[in-house]
């Protein structure tokens, strides 16, 4: 049953920003909900603004709503004020498009980007009225599937999904949507009996995994003995799926009349990234690189700014300056944009002087600030992460920066990478006082300095998926460490929260046994972790220990060589050899350079070799 | 960018606000309308400076929440247009909940909208199981009164205000199925807005849910409409 206006109304008078729920804006799509063949809901597990900035949803919606008889609408976690009025009022949640409640969909399909959007997840389900147990549901509920980059490794996650979809959505959702309808057309709408051997068909799809078909067996020291499917005829790995060329941008994206996060239109110029960052797990599981060409890419700006009235575009890509075509993107784009007063946006710079005047052609008026990531102070530890910068080139790029006018810098260092040492850190120190005279010199005292000095977080499928987080102790030392070095005017540092950093890693390489964790620790009020003013890292140590685990073996452990994995059945396309290659070669100090300059063999060549074939021109291929 | 402060046309629309954009903030309105504009293809005129942007003024702001059939936009142009040419393109590119009602040209110069705005009207429904003999009365009382002393939020602390001199007229006008509608003529400008929902909260009545519909601005060139 649909949600009525004169209801809503009523409800919405009694929350904060209550245009996160009423949907109806421009571009979104409203199609017709007795006719649609089947139902899916897109769910961001985090609140509208942040959801709305997502890129990956967009194509998603776009891409499912172009197809006739298919239907996609979305829905966002409520905030907390609207999670009590949807309680106090047994209101269940309802999408944004016809106001149907979820659980009348035949799919929830949600994103999974932050490990600390899981309680959200649980929280979603519970107000929809859906079991959270994948194992409780029956064929009258939907099918509750993920992507997204946490699929990587979705064990903590296995008791609440039917399935994750590993890799890039574009096909295979179309897939599963296809693979549904036929199994309905087959069986009738809604058919009380075959959950089971739906999930078995579709688990056919490539790049789909049902975790209720696999088993973990653990050795009495904790560790993974064996992860195997427990039918005949299932994938023991299932490699992540890509797509060979990138798809259309999004023609009609959504645009929202409240405030978000990213509040542009997007242009993704470049999925994956040559760089070959040992800590960045979006450089290793987007691989291989695909560059969209330029005039497509005109003419994607060109369409999305008639379409949208967006005044600004970002080009989005894991490093734009990257993109052999951006000096000719931007020039042409601003150039034919000139009468209606374009912003452009690059999201992510590499540190060379190329960026600084890619910089100056996009704000030739407003010089608000840039963005630069070093991620290591020390040369010795930005070769171990392999970044690639040397302090000439960083220290270049950044007198370039005030001698073109701008006053304000912003760094991203990170704290407690691998073989970090208390001298790695007193090297930021001194590159952030360097930079501050630098500026000095040349901007005077309006000069600024943003310092950002996230803790680093292991990720899956990195080199560094073998090492451990450091305590709290040394994390917290070195933290004070650096405040106590860059005491200055002029320079604004930030650092990660331990608690927050401490949840992220335990989540991020966590097995399957951390489900009833996350299950008691939502059961105790968890939501919303990533908000600090949420945040109640109290429930999630009660949740550990009651479920007799110990986080320190999750966090703070140091993997060996031939420890398996909770993801290893999930294949990136990324070789584990050349992961651990990698890591060898960090822990040595020496660098992999830009895949351009060479192959290191990752694997993803031969992987996914398969994708490549009957392209044709445009397909993807390594540098 | 036709770099025009000035701009060489004023338009004053107005426009009706319902359904999903009576939960937006005056900032979020104005955005909408340029992003709407932008589509529409109308050659606004934009402010000099470093962060050049078109001008728009608004009359009064919606508060959030509530409907409306009277908002007040004046824009300026760079290059003149037809006001039915720009009702027509405006109106195709009007999200749900935006109707534009009127377009007309006023002098490049005239003051501000929002300076001359002192009163609003408001069609206010009332959903509670009070009688129309209580409800009345409440108000009976309510106007009754030389001053209503309430709070709000002041540059982040509550400070005492008085409602009553806010209050230019109430009159109850019907009541159907539990609903009441109330008609409420309130000062509003910078020495001060009553606010429908004050008065409401005011009337102590119990269990309430309402609707606000602002329907008409009283500025200084309607001031016939204060009857």
């Amino acid at each position: 049953m649909q949600l009525s206006d004169e209801r809503l109304h009523a409800f919405l008078c009694r929350v904060q920003k209550p245009a996160r729920y009423v949907g109806r804006e421009w571009n979104s799509v409203t199609k017709d909900w007795e006719t649609a063949a089947v139902k899916l809901a897109l769910c961001y597990p985090e609140t509208y603004e942040i959801g709305m900035s997502n890129l990956g949803l967009a194509i998603l919606y776009d891409l499912v709503n172009q197809r006739p008889e298919f239907l996609a609408e979305r829905a966002y976690a409520p905030w907390v004020d609207m999670e009590t009025v949807l309680r106090a009022e047994h209101l269940p949640l309802f999408s944004l498009e016809t106001r149907h409640p979820l659980r009348e969909f035949d799919i929830l399909g949600f994103s999974l980007q932050h490990e600390l959007n899981y309680t959200n997840v649980l929280n979603m389900l519970d107000l929809a009225g859906i079991p959270l147990l994948a194992c409780e549901r029956t064929a009258q509920d939907p099918l509750i599937i993920a992507g997204g980059s946490c699929t990587y490794n979705p064990e903590p996650l296995a008791d609440f999904f039917d399935l994750f979809v590993i890799g890039e959505g574009e096909d295979v959702l179309l897939e599963l949507l296809e693979a549904v309808q036929e199994w309905r057309d087959d069986r009738g709408p809604r058919a009380t009996r075959g959950r089971q051997e739906l999930s078995l068909r579709l688990a056919n799809i490539k790049g789909v995994y049902v975790p209720s078909l696999y088993q973990v067996h653990y050795n009495p020291d904790g560790m993974i003995a064996a992860i195997e499917p427990t039918t005949e005829g299932i994938p023991s790995r299932v490699r992540k799926r890509i797509v060979p060329i990138l798809g259309p941008v999004p023609k009609r994206p959504i645009v929202p009349a409240l405030q978000v996060v990213h509040d542009r239109g997007n242009v993704e110029i470049q999925r994956g990234c040559s760089r070959g960052c040992r800590f960045c797990q979006a450089g290793m599981i987007y691989r291989p690189i695909r560059e969209r060409p330029v005039a497509e890419t005109l003419r994607a700006i060109d369409d999305l700014l008639a379409c949208t009235g967006y005044s600004e575009v970002a080009l989005v890509s894991l490093s734009s300056s990257d993109h052999p075509g951006i000096g000719e993107i931007i020039s042409q784009a601003l150039a034919r944009h000139a009468e209606d007063g374009l912003a452009i946006s690059l999201p992510s710079l590499r540190i060379d002087s190329f960026s600084v005047h890619l910089a100056e052609m996009i704000q030739s008026a407003r010089k608000t600030g840039l963005t630069f990531a070093p991620e290591a102070g020390s040369q010795r530890l930005r070769d171990v992460i392999n970044k690639g910068v040397t302090e000439e080139d960083l220290l270049r790029t950044t007198q370039a920066a005030f001698a073109s006018g701008w006053n304000r810098i912003k760094l991203y260092f990170m704290l407690d990478l691998p073989t970090e040492s208390d001298e790695d850190i007193l090297e930021i120190a001194r590159l952030i006082r360097e930079i501050r005279a630098q500026g000095r010199a040349l901007r005077d005292r309006a000069v600024n300095i943003g310092v950002s000095v996230a803790t680093f977080v292991p990720k899956p499928h990195t080199p560094f998926q073998w090492t451990g987080l450091a305590s709290r102790e040394v994390v917290e030392r070195r933290q004070g460490l650096l405040r106590e070095q860059t005491r200055l005017r002029g320079v604004e540092l930030g650092w990660s929260d331990w608690e927050t950093t401490w949840l992220e890693a335990i989540l991020s390489r966590g097995d399957r046994r951390l489900g009833p964790v996350i299950y008691r620790a939502w059961c105790a009020g968890a939501r919303f972790d990533a908000w600090s003013e949420h945040f109640r890292p109290d429930l999630w140590r009660g949740a550990l220990a009651a479920e007799g685990l110990d986080p320190g073996f999750y966090a703070h452990r140091e993997r060996g060589e031939d420890e398996l994995f909770p993801w290893e059945h999930i294949d990136a396309g990324v070789a584990r050899r050349f992961l651990w290659r990698e890591y060898r070669r960090a822990c040595e100090g020496e660098l992999s350079p830009d895949c351009h300059a060479g192959c290191h063999d990752c694997g993803i060549l031969t992987t996914l070799a398969e994708e490549r074939t009957g392209v044709g021109k445009g397909a993807w291929g390594c540098p | 960018m036709t770099m025009l402060g000035e701009g060489v046309q004023r338009l004053r629309v107005t426009f009706g606000v319902d359904g999903p954009l009576r939960y937006i903030s005056v900032l979020d309105m104005g955005r909408l309308w340029e992003r709407l504009l932008r589509r529409a293809g109308v050659p606004l005129a934009y402010t000099q400076g470093f962060n050049p942007h078109p001008r728009l003024q608004f009359a009064s702001a919606l508060p959030v929440g509530y409907s409306s059939e009277c908002e007040l936009l004046d824009l300026w142009l760079a290059e003149r247009m037809e006001s039915a040419e720009f009702a027509a393109r405006a109106s195709d590119q009007a999200p749900q909940g935006l109707t534009i009602l009127q377009v007309e040209e006023v002098p490049l110069r005239a003051p501000a909208p929002q300076a001359l705005v002192h009163a609003a009207h408001y069609r206010v429904r009332l959903w509670t199981e009070a009688p129309r003999a209580e409800v009345e009365r409440a108000l009976g009382q309510l106007l009754a009164q030389p001053s209503i002393v309430r709070q709000r939020q002041k540059k982040g602390h509550l400070a005492d205000y008085d409602l009553r001199p806010l209050i230019q007229e109430i009159r109850y006008v019907s009541s159907a199925g539990g609903c009441h509608e109330l008609y409420m003529i309130l000062r509003a400008g910078a020495e001060g807005s009553g606010r429908p929902e004050e008065v409401l909260n005011a009337l102590g009545l119990q269990g309430t849910q309402y609707t606000i519909r602002r329907v008409r601005l009283i500025w200084g060139g309607n001031k016939e409409a204060l009857s």
